[in-house]
């Protein structure tokens, strides 16, 4: 049976009180990549109710892909913006979510990123990392950046970590297992990373702004 | 013998003084003097994975080699290591 919008709020209010419910709500996020850290912060937002999620990547959903990100078996195959879309409406069917199946670069960024208050990086290759924030932090001043580096491996998830590098760059990982290293990525681990830069999100939009 | 050995420790002092140091990712490093494109590649970065706040502001990638660090300067190197 599918909640009326207002008992949708009602419940997001009783949990999270209603100051903090609509600093939440009324939040436009963009995931810049779909894959373990994306989907799983995506996830986590659209559970939290943020009011608005920007969810950009390329690539299709791949076998290889389910043992760490938020997709299914029958979803191999489509885009990961469709398939994330899709499940996150499953998951809160009042998230609004504006899909771009592109890769993101330094040409379309600006535009496509216009419209968030916070952007997650959550790409794979660490140069597309490095790119993605020297962008925002150079063009984009006015907006948070919250990027990960470092979960691949079975090393301990206590070593996974948010670091606040300046006013508006936070990054989250353990800032060195790399995923050329033996042991690749472990759901388990790439999750907890993205529930730091989700977290992270959810602190920014309280106005907790120390890690 | 005795004036030449104060003498020597007064200079060091002085040189203690005047500090050619830079606080890289919190740890004081002797390192003023160089550009910051001459740090990374000294300290085995590699430039393409990382972003550098320079005194709490980015600095473009355009502007590593001609930004000579100072006495004083705080940076923070972040390096981008790969998985998502």
């Amino acid at each position: 049976m599918m909640p009326t919008k207002k008992e949708w709020i009602k419940a997001l209010k009783e949990r999270h009180g209603t100051k903090l419910h609509h600093k939440i709500s009324e939040a436009t996020v963009a995931v810049c990549g779909l894959g373990g850290l994306g989907s799983n912060i995506a996830t986590a937002l659209s559970r939290a109710g943020v009011g608005k999620l920007i969810l950009i990547d390329f690539d299709k959903v791949d076998i290889t892909n389910i043992h760490r990100q938020q997709y299914k078996v029958r979803q191999i195959g489509m885009f990961k913006t469709d398939a994330l879309q899709e499940n996150l409406n499953e998951i809160n069917p009042y998230i609004e979510t504006e899909v771009h199946t592109t890769c993101l670069d330094e040409n379309n960024a600006a535009g496509l990123l216009a419209g968030a208050d916070i952007i997650c990086e959550a790409f794979d290759n660490a140069e597309a990392k490095a790119n993605l924030v020297n962008f925002v932090l150079e063009k984009m001043p006015d907006k948070y950046i919250v990027a990960a580096s470092g979960m691949a491996g079975i090393g301990s998830g206590n070593e996974i970590k948010t670091r606040k590098i300046s006013k508006k760059f936070y990054v989250c990982g353990d800032e060195k297992s790399d995923v050329t290293d033996e042991v690749g990525l472990i759901a388990s681990r790439v999750m907890i990373c993205a529930a730091h830069q989700a977290h992270t999100v959810l602190r920014i939009l309280a106005k907790e702004f120390e890690v | 013998m005795e004036v030449t050995k104060s003498v020597a420790s007064f200079f060091l002092c002085n040189s203690l003084e005047v500090k050619t140091v830079v606080k890289v990712n919190g740890k004081q490093q002797d390192i003023a003097g160089k550009s910051v494109a001459e740090y990374l590649i000294s300290a085995d970065y590699d430039i393409k994975r990382v972003a550098v706040e320079l005194n709490g502001d980015i600095l473009p990638k355009t502007k590593y080699e001609e930004t000579i660090l100072k006495n004083g300067d705080s940076a923070e190197v972040v390096s981008f290591v790969g998985g998502g």
